[in-house]
């Protein structure tokens, strides 16, 4: 740390100046706009050492950081994608898919499994980003709807982290249907009384938002992530101004009693373990 | 119809105004031209029949969203009896953009509940075009819930382009109202039959739409994005919607095919908003058929048939 700050001045100037800032060894915060050092912000699970800005991770990267070492074992990792639309776009979606995978390394936009936290069994489903910006469609809402009847014949908590844009265009209806499909699951492990917590990561937004993300018993969100139903840019044309600062941020939604708390990544793992204990 | 006709339409209505001049003529004139009239009438239904026929997806999105065609509260005044409207979701306001209350259909109560779009300006705005806040989606759950206490039937229309997207709704939880919905339709303990009976608008009509049965006017749409919206993200271009309706297979015969809703419900010759009072006795019809199948399931049952239909939804291969 004393290192880091010792550098802190002399790098604030070359990066005014644009000019040599060693390739991939330094990086540009996206809250705080400055320069940091890398190697430091995956020091801290990928948390800005100035601004505490969380950069967004992959779901590899999340289950390290939730599960018990070696204790994650990946289920339906096999379900893929079909284009039950024939989907006409200017790429095929099933190009589309095979552009993701190759991106991501993974068949679809989640990763489900079970594994344990700080010793607690859980059932974990985890939305990676990358792959066409975590939208839900048919093999996303088989997964976690498999995920939740784990975790109803198991007996065994449920912990879903999102980072989705909502539901997929490319598969049309079939997406829109998932919603109701995993709602409808989750109404289940609800009855059976099995808890869920629902961590919501930047972004959570759209049909995911309208449907699981909000439904935990316990809902959690990273510090700063933007969560809503509708995406910002579409409230600014609908009412044509421009939207307050901190809007449809975590904080904006503890305030207005959307969530239960603000959760710092350093401390998510024992954050969630803590209210599996007295809940399951 | 005072309002203004779709393209499409104008040859039918054309035809149709050449013989009500002909019919005009010859009672004034006293000439039988009964011949002529009978002829015509035969090429406007065949011409209708036609046009009707090939309707690409964004034609049928335009008579969904056709200004004449008929609104929850018409099918409400025009198949049911002793509406009594219920107002409020009990939390922060009354949302006209959704309406509700009991009703007796074929003589017996049951809860109603509708998206409401409006006719005139004022109306349309009072309305909000038809696109709910949170507390629409809240009220229609007190709604539900009271019906399931009562031991009540549900009946909802759906006709959004969408849930509102807006500062307050966004600040009360549309999310929540919405994923709440979706969560305690699919455990309701009485019968729930849902009609799209014009837009269905994405997340914001499926909040009204986990039904035992969904069923589809012919030329009602459904759709996961509206297409002007899914254009502008995929073509960068609203313009292109009709690319865009055809992409997204929205109309109610590709669900069908799907087999993502139970059943088209057959709409009158040139639609429903040419014979507001036909199209709402064919609904009746295919309401009261499936509700009387329904009404003998138990209430674990109807709650089993309704996951088990959502749960088969979804088309993926495993490798
Ligand atoms: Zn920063």
């Amino acid at each position: 740390m004393s290192w880091f700050q010792k550098i802190k001045g002399p790098l604030a100037r070359v990066g005014d100046k644009k000019v040599r800032i060693p390739e991939g060894l330094w990086i540009k915060c996206e809250g705080c706009k400055e320069i940091v050092y890398k190697k430091e912000v995956e020091r801290r699970s990928n948390v800005c050492p100035k601004c505490n800005y969380h950069f967004r991770i992959s779901a590899r990267e999340r289950i390290a950081q939730l599960m018990d070492q070696g204790t994650f074992e990946e289920m339906d990792s096999g379900l893929a994608a079909l284009d039950p639309l024939n989907f006409n776009d200017s790429m095929r979606y099933p190009d589309r898919i095979k552009a993701a995978m190759k991106k991501t390394g993974l068949k679809e936009a989640v990763i489900c499994g079970q594994g344990e936290l700080e010793g607690v069994p859980l059932e974990l489903c985890v939305f990676e980003f990358d792959f066409m910006g975590g939208s839900m469609a048919s093999v996303v809402g088989e997964k976690v709807t498999r995920a939740i009847e784990r975790s109803l014949e198991k007996t065994r908590s449920l912990v879903i982290v999102h980072c989705s844009g909502g539901a997929r265009m490319q598969e049309g209806m079939f997406s829109l249907m998932q919603m109701a499909k995993t709602s409808a699951a989750l109404a289940r492990l609800s009855k059976a009384g099995v808890p869920y917590v629902s961590v919501l990561t930047n972004p959570t937004t759209g049909g995911v938002t309208a449907s699981i993300a909000m439904l935990g018993d316990v809902i959690m969100a990273e510090p700063g992530a933007l969560i809503g139903f509708a995406g910002p840019r579409v409230i600014e044309q609908t009412i044509r101004q421009s939207l307050p600062e901190g809007f449809q941020r975590t904080e904006f939604l503890l305030e207005h009693g959307m969530l239960d708390m603000v959760v710092e990544r350093k401390n998510m793992k024992n954050t969630i373990c803590q209210v599996l204990q007295m809940l399951a | 119809m005072a309002a203004q006709p779709i393209d499409f339409e104008k040859p039918i209505l054309e035809m149709e105004t050449k013989i009500e001049e002909l019919q005009q003529v010859s009672r004034a004139q006293g000439v039988d031209l009964t011949a002529e009239v009978k002829r015509l009438q035969k090429k406007a239904k065949r011409l209708r029949r036609d046009i009707f026929a090939k309707l690409n997806r964004w034609e049928q999105t335009l008579l969904a969203r056709h200004p004449e065609r008929p609104y929850a509260e018409d099918y409400i005044k025009l198949m049911m009896t002793d509406f009594v409207e219920l107002h409020g979701d009990r939390l922060f306001g009354d949302d006209h953009a959704v309406i509700g209350g009991l009703a007796r259909f074929e003589g017996k109560p049951v809860v109603v509940i509708g998206q409401q779009k409006g006719r005139s300006t004022k109306q349309k705005i009072y309305r909000n075009f038809g696109m709910p806040h949170p507390e629409g989606y809240r009220k229609a759950l007190r709604l539900m819930k009271m019906a399931e206490k009562f031991n009540r039937p549900v009946i909802t229309f759906i006709d959004t382009p969408g849930a509102y997207p807006g500062l307050g709704a966004e600040e009360r939880g549309q999310a929540e109202a919405i994923a709440r919905n979706l969560k305690e339709m699919a455990t309701l303990t009485v019968p729930l039959i849902s009609v799209v009976i014009g837009e269905g608008g994405s997340g914001g009509a499926l909040g009204l739409g986990v039904g035992n049965r969904v069923l589809m006017l012919q030329y009602s749409v459904y759709s996961v994005i509206m297409p002007e919206g899914c254009a502008s993200i995929l073509y960068r271009d609203s313009g292109l919607a009709a690319q865009a309706a055809e992409s997204l297979k929205l109309a109610a015969k590709d669900l069908k095919e799907y087999e993502l809703i139970d059943e088209i419900v057959k709409e009158p010759p040139g639609g429903a908003h040419r014979n507001h009072q036909m199209a709402a006795s064919i609904l009746r019809r295919v309401i009261r058929r499936h509700l009387a199948e329904l009404i003998c399931f138990s209430p674990q049952e109807l709650i089993k048939q309704r996951e088990q239909k959502f749960r088969n939804f979804g088309q993926y291969m495993e490798t």
